[in-house]
This record gives C-alpha cells, structure tokens and sequence, in this order.
C-alpha cells in the first residue's frame, strides 16, 4: 500500500464537567480514550459507532480544533503539537471537512463561489481572477455547472450542497478530508451519486478520507479498513470487507445484526442488544461494552481488554479473543 | 370482508400564492389495509408519503386541501366525518407516532399525563384503573421501573425511551391501526433494532394494523407484508414485500434497490440520474420518464394507467407485460413497448454518471 499520510497514536481527550451541576466533584467525560489508527495516502477509514461513542471528537481533533488530552497526531510524518504559525496553516489546508448537514454548514448569505474560494482566500495569496477560475474547475469536478458560482445555497437541493461542501474541502488540494456522516442526511437516490462522487474524487485525485458513519453497508462500500468505536474506544478495526465476513467483537456483530437486511430473506444473526449506550461520564469497569454484551464473563466487569491481533490486519479488544479463555 | 382501510383516488394538493400554485403532494393514490398488517409507505423526500398519512387523519396543514378521493375506515368514509367525530377517531382508532419524539412529546408535562390522556379521553378510564393502565402500557414498551419513571418528564429520558413512550401513547386508545412516519430515523442502529422488534411484538399482542412510511428499504425488508413506492404524489408500485425485492415491476424500485449500498460488496452502485421532480411543475406523461433509463415515446406524452399484474400487485408503468393483457380501459395493446424495452435489470455502468 501507499506511504503512511496520518498515524493517530494513544489519543485521548477528557472533557471537564462542573462539580455543582451534577453533585459531587469535578468529573471527566472520557470522550476518546486512547485510540490509535493510521490512513495511507489515498485510502479511506471508516469509524462506525453509535451517538456517543467519540467519532465526533475524534474527527476534532484531527482537525485541529480541539487540542488532545494526550496522544499524538502525526501527519506526513510530522507531529501536529509541534506545528506552530505556517505549518499549522500548512496543515490546516491539508486537512478539510464536510458535515452532515449541508442546510447549516453553508452559509446563505455567501455567494457559491465565495464560499467554495474562501479557503483559498484565507490560505494561499490568489489573484480574484485564479481564485474564480479555480472555482470553476472545482465546481466541474464535482459535478455542477461553471456558472453556478454566482448562485447562492439556497438554490440548490441537498445533493448538491453536499457537492458544494465537498468542492469547498477539495479547494486547497486537501490530502485528507473528514467527512463526518456526510451522506445521512440525504435520500437514497442521492446518496449514491454522494458516495460515487467520493469514489471518483479519491481515484483521481488521490485524496485520503476519514469517513464517520453510522451506516456500516455505506462504510463497507468507500472504505478499505473500517475502525468500530463503542464508549471513546476502538474495539475492533479491520479490513472493511473481511469485517464484514467475520466481525469478531460482539458490539461489531450486534451492529451487524441491527443493520437492516437487503431483502426479506436475508439471514440475520439476531443479536439484540439490551439497554443503552452508558454515559461516558461514568463508563463501566472493566470492558466497557460488558452490561450489554450477551457473551460476558466474570472477567469482564473487572479487566479491561486490550486491542489485538487475530489475523494480520484484523485487531480486537474482547476477553474471547485474548488466548486465555478461549 | 371488506378491508379495514380503503383509500381510493386520495388527492390532496397544496395551494400557494391564492391558489395561482397547486402542488399535487398526494394525486390519485388508492390503496387497502387489513387488520393485522404491516403495511410500507416508501419513497423520498417530497414523494407525498407523509402528507398521505396527514389526510388519513385529516391532520393537514392550511394550505392544503383533500381535493378528491375517500379514505373509508370499516366502510365509514372519514372525509365526511365532522371534526369533532374526527377527533374521537384520532387516537381511538387511528393512531400516530411521528418521526421526532422530543417534538411529538410535551416538555411541560409529566410521561404519565401524556400516556393516560388518550386513555382517559377515548377509554374512559379514571383513577386507579388509569394509573394502571399507564403502568401496563409503559411496561409493554420496556420502560424500567414504570411506576417511578411516568413521573418524570419528557427530557429526563434518552432518545430511545422517548420514542418507546410515543410508541405507548400510540397505543393507549387501543387503536386498529398505527401510523408510523419515520419513526426510527433519529435512534441509532442498535436501538432502531430493538424498536422495531418492539413494534412487532406490540402488534402480534394486539393485531393492531400498520402503516409504515419510510424511506429506508431495509426498513420494508424487515418489518412489512405489503409495500406501497411512492413517486411524485403517486404510487408507482404496489405489491408483496417479497415481490418488491425480487421482481421489482417499476423501473423505479428497481433504481431504488440497486443504489443501495450493500454490506460486504463493493461493486460500483446504481445512480439514479437528476433529481426528484418539483410537484408543482411535473413533467408530462409518467412523472418518472425523465429519469427513467427505460423510458420510450409513449412515456414522455402518456401518463400510464395503473397496471395489475399476477400476485395481486399494481405498477404504474408502459412496461408492465401482464399489464397489457387486463390493462383496464382497454388499453390493451401496446406492441411499442414490447419491442423497445431491453429486458432485465436497469444496466447499471452504461447509466453511471462519467
């Protein structure tokens, strides 16, 4: 495979909740907890994982928005925390993001053109005519007409302000782009042109993705390895479609279970899991997921399982797989 | 025995601008309920599912209007009922769980005096007979601890609890049917699981009928016996969920089914071309054909009629083979069709956006 592009390391970030509000003393929300995962050039990792679980935090601190608890972050080889003025410019030009919600993540009052030139204002000294003409080009790239650039977001339907957002991340020829659950909030129909155009985008340009969602079938299809996160921790992650053929972990074989079939017969593994996720103030001891997991031992209310190798390329965290019980 | 439910020809428009635009949400849209059915509404957004369902219970906005059509539940046409007779059926006889539930919940008040009203309004029930009732309800969707819990209020539960208490006041009049818009879009996977599993029990307990409107097919696979596809204000198809999957008559469903992601396949998906249309402005002939990789002459001037084919099922396409046979009106033949419809399945790389 291609040079390594991003390695996350041991990353973690605790959030600080006030003592007064919920009695007692100051307490941490452990939103990431120690996840490690690295994107090649020109792939794509998927984080699945249901609300709560940390993919959102993850993907700000990636982004540079949220400074890590600890861990590090390094990206072509250089680590984030030690980049200051330029390179963390630098850096941010590298890295670009498209959100769920296309209604709310593009400004109605901008033009199209000036929302998709503005990074490009803000990062690289343009010319107005280099900067016109490169949105242009980018609107083509994704799909759109030339001359929608005068147009403003509100003319356009959610398919394709998602290629707008995309047009705006790819603007400073970023090499990663985090997509956080680009495609959930819109139909079928479109979805498919969305996850196509991200398809096209990354064998053309070579651009890397880390792409959240809960939806495991759209992650399966753009990812090549595929990260499941459960209460600010990795619990499994391997290749996307040998994940799907043997998920190992029970949460990933819950999620399995609970992803709807494709036709009537499909054959289900019925896992139904009881209960909610935990709040992350408070997690469990011992495994996070063992309240839930219809497989758990003595053990696992008292030692955390750490994340290992089954097959090359395939690690888990759960006490079935460590040797010892099996 | 007639059907439960019978919507013939339901049309309602909405009227913008004193009436100079007319958006026909829901145009010429029939079909049937039996007690004790699931019963799928899919389509996308802007399709007319969800306006369907408000004209069922008369639910509508200002704006619009039911234009044309009855809607008879247990023969009684429901477009002639007062409203006041509408509201003892609202809840009684018809129920709804919408797809939000922090909004279909009132903050302000207690889960118990949102569970009981329905009870108490339609049931009649007062007093310990209530509290009873809204505890056994509350059980049936798997609240723990009922007794303490109905005290709270609305925002002192997770989302999945919220949804599992609009599904109790949905059945807290006993209804005979449940219409479900969307009800699990906001749950994640795991808990969207348990509801639906939730759903299927309440039903096997108490036969109630339901009407699920979605847009996810995943959805239909799991939980319906007969699938309605909604396209531009009318139903497109209309057959047996097992039907829908494997002998998909419109190309329509087909296009839906095959620009799905599939878990462990990667092969390139189906791209539906352009965008759903503006209902206010359709094009002429089958509202589809612009989008249609199958669409022919005719398809572009004629709307096509409602075909029936074998198994029970309809399909509004030139396409239908049994179709021409039955084709109501006599409109019989159609030798064109035969000749310049490519057989099997809508091609997917030659219909792939470049």
């Amino acid at each position: 495979m291609g040079e390594r592009l991003l390695e996350v390391r041991n990353l973690t970030k605790h959030f600080p909740v006030g003592g007064s509000l919920f009695g007692g003393g100051r307490g941490w929300v452990k939103a990431v907890d120690g996840i490690s995962f690295a994107i090649d050039r020109g792939e794509a990792l998927g984080l699945v994982g249901e609300s709560g679980c940390g993919k959102t935090t993850t993907s700000k601190l990636i982004l540079a928005a949220e400074p890590p608890t600890a861990g590090t972050i390094e990206f072509e080889g250089r680590s984030l925390a030690d980049l200051r003025g330029e390179a963390l410019a630098d850096y941010r030009r590298k890295v670009q993001v498209v959100f769920q919600d296309p209604f709310s993540s593009l400004s109605p009052r901008m033009r199209v053109g000036d929302i998709i030139g503005e990074p490009m204002k803000a990062h690289a000294r343009m010319s107005r005519q280099a900067v016109q003409s490169r949105v242009r080009e980018l609107l083509e790239l994704v799909g759109l007409r030339p001359d929608m650039a005068r147009l403003f977001p509100h003319e356009f339907s959610g398919g394709q302000r998602q290629r707008l957002a995309i047009a705006r991340a790819l603007s400073t020829n970023a090499r990663l782009i985090v997509l956080d659950e680009p495609v959930s909030a819109l139909d079928v129909s479109i979805r498919a042109h969305i996850i196509s155009l991200l398809e096209e985008l990354q064998s053309r340009l070579a651009v890397s993705y880390l792409f959240i969602a809960h939806d495991l079938a759209a992650v399966s299809h753009l990812c090549h390895q595929t990260a499941v996160m459960y209460l600010g921790k990795i619990v499994e992650t391997a290749e996307s479609l040998e994940l799907c053929a043997t998920p190992l972990h029970p949460y990933t074989k819950a999620l399995f279970a609970a992803s709807l079939p494709s036709h009537p017969d499909e054959p289900r593994e019925e896992i139904v899991l009881t209960g909610e996720v935990p709040s992350a103030l408070n997690p469990p001891r011992g495994c996070h997921f063992h309240p839930r997991c219809p497989f758990a031992m003595p053990r696992c209310s008292q030692e955390e399982p750490a994340l290992i190798q089954r097959s090359p390329g395939h690690r888990v965290a759960c006490h079935l797989y460590d040797g010892t019980s099996a | 025995m007639p059907p439960l439910l019978r919507v013939t020809d339901l049309r309602t428009h909405y009227f913008g601008f004193r009436g100079s635009r007319v958006v026909k949400a829901v145009d010429g849209v029939s079909f049937t309920l039996e007690a004790g059915e699931t019963f799928g509404l899919v389509g996308e957004s802007g399709c007319g599912k969800t306006t369907t369902c408000h004209s069922l219970v008369r639910l509508l906005s200002s704006g619009a209007r039911i234009v044309g059509g009855r809607i008879e539940l247990d023969g009684e046409d429901l477009l002639t009922k007062s409203p006041a007779e509408m509201t003892a059926i609202r809840g009684r006889r018809i129920a709804t769980i919408l797809q939000d539930p922090m909004a279909s919940l009132d903050p302000l008040f207690s889960i118990y005096s949102q569970v009981a009203e329905p009870a108490y309004y339609h049931l009649g029930l007062r007093g310990r007979a209530l509290r009873q009732r809204v505890k056994e309800l509350l059980g049936s969707v798997r609240i723990p601890s009922p007794e303490s819990r109905m005290r709270e209020l609305p925002h002192q539960m997770s989302g999945g609890m919220r949804q599992r208490i609009v599904g109790a006041i949905a059945q807290a009049g006993g209804p005979q049917i449940i219409i479900a818009d969307e009800p699990t879009t906001n749950l994640d996977v795991t808990i969207q699981l348990q509801y639906l599993n939730l759903l299927k029990e309440l039903q096997r307990a108490s036969g109630v009928a339901l009407v699920f409107v979605t847009h996810n097919l995943g959805i239909v696979a799991k939980m319906c016996d007969r699938v309605a596809v909604m396209y531009a204000g009318k139903i497109v198809e209309l057959q047996s969920v097992r039907g829908l999957f494997y002998d998909p008559r419109h190309p329509y469903t087909r296009a839906l089914l095959d620009s799905i992601p599939k878990l462990g396949v990667r092969e390139p998906l189906y791209i539906i071309p352009g965008q759903p249309p503006d209902l206010s402005a359709l094009p002429d002939g089958c509202s589809f054909h612009p989008r249609c990789a199958r669409a022919m002459d005719r398809c572009r001037v004629e709307e096509p009629p409602e075909y029936r084919f074998d198994g029970g099922g309809t399909a509004r396409c030139w396409l239908t083979d049994e179709g021409r046979a039955s084709a109501p009106g006599g409109r019989a033949a159609a030798p064109e069709g035969r000749a310049a419809a490519p057989e099997g399945r809508v091609s997917a790389p030659g219909a792939r956006r470049g």
